[in-house]
């Protein structure tokens, strides 16, 4: 049995990278499989700020492939699950500290470990650190901002996944790759102020595997290191909770892309 | 706020405007994806070339690389302005 890997990835920055890997590792956990999320921004660790465990950090990424410490030593046990684990980025400066190789072994040794699914949660742009988090990828959860600059960048990072892999490489079949839209606003769609769903998909020629609302929620959760998905109060969180139901086989209509209606009293007396 | 204001035109919708310009440049992107990165240096290379008999700008070269079945094939077309040849 070997660990799926999901690279969660989007060229652009600041679209909801860590957020969505947060809560994808998440996700997956509380379906039962056994999860490792890893950083893979080398000199600026924040996925740990997100799932909560920023001081519980001993060892990172690049200690693990340094062999400074054993893969054992490193992985942070979440606080809520007993299955999901954090491999924290390192806060070097030194970005050549990852190496093919040493990314290879650190994935073969969580495979061999039993773990069902490895997130790596990639760091922004199309450099190393961008090209070492999706290159053993099984499949690509690729998160997209309906904004003409990172439907741009998106397209390209999905070139990127077509042929910049060792799948692709090898001629072992192309990777999954899901498109995941977030900070979708409907109210804004319904006023021609914002990409629409199908826009997006039309453009990118890839249908979405989600659609996580924009949502105040999302910045709560970061506040206090809960990933979002935890909260299944708010739309994100359900939102979310769909999406990786999808991501492991499960047919589910979206939600939260239409403007809400109201009812008859709310429109009578306003709220 | 006239009272004619309804006869003008609404603007189009921002939206759309993002969506035909997206269109546009990734069709564009796409299409010079996976190609050779020496490409664009070539094409300028080329350019002086032919500059040196035919007066054209980096416009009229179109470099195109296709791949069928195992092999790939380079197309180069130069559209040559009419009657407008640089004395050699």
């Amino acid at each position: 049995m070997t660990a799926e890997i999901i690279v969660v990835t989007s060229g652009k920055g600041g679209v909801g990278k860590t957020t969505t890997s947060a809560s994808l590792a998440t996700g997956l956990a509380m379906a039962g499989k056994k999860v490792a999320v890893i950083d893979f921004d080398v000199g600026l660790r924040n996925l740990d700020l997100i799932m909560g465990c920023e001081r519980r950090v001993v060892y990172d990424f690049v200690n693990v492939v340094n062999g400074e410490a054993t893969i054992k030593q490193a992985l942070i046990k979440d606080k809520r699950h007993d299955n999901l684990f954090v491999l924290a980025a390192s806060q070097t400066r030194d970005k050549d500290a990852l190496t093919q190789e040493g990314v290879e072994k650190v994935l073969d040794d969580l495979s061999n470990d039993g773990f069902d699914y490895v997130v790596c949660d990639s760091p922004a742009g199309i450099e190393k650190g961008a090209h070492l988090a999706m290159y053993f990828a099984d499949h690509a959860v690729v998160v997209v901002n309906p904004e003409v600059s990172s439907v741009r960048d998106s397209d390209r990072i999905l070139g990127l996944l077509s042929s910049k892999t060792r799948r692709a490489e090898r001629g072992e079949g192309a990777i999954t790759q899901h498109l995941l839209l977030t900070r979708y606003n409907p109210g804004r769609v319904a006023l021609g102020e914002m990409l629409s769903v199908k826009d997006v998909e039309e453009i990118l020629g890839i249908s979405v595997v989600g659609v996580i609302p924009e949502s105040e929620n999302v910045l709560a959760a970061s506040n206090a290191g809960v990933p979002v998905i935890l909260d299944d109060n708010s739309h994100a969180g359900q939102a979310y909770r769909d999406t990786v139901a999808r991501i492991l086989g499960e047919e589910r209509p979206l939600r939260f892309t239409e403007v809400a209606r109201k009812g008859f009293l709310q429109r009578v007396f306003g709220g | 706020m006239g009272i004619l204001d309804f006869l003008k035109r609404k603007p189009e919708p921002t939206a759309t405007v993002a969506k035909e310009r997206l269109r546009i440049i990734v069709a564009q992107e796409r299409s010079t994806r996976g190609a050779p990165d020496y490409l664009p240096l070539m094409r300028n290379e080329l350019l002086e070339v032919i500059k040196k008999y035919v007066n054209v700008d980096l416009d009229a070269i179109n470099i195109n690389v296709e791949r069928d079945s195992g092999h790939e094939v380079l197309e180069l077309s130069v559209a040559l302005p009419e009657g407008k040849s640089a004395t050699p």
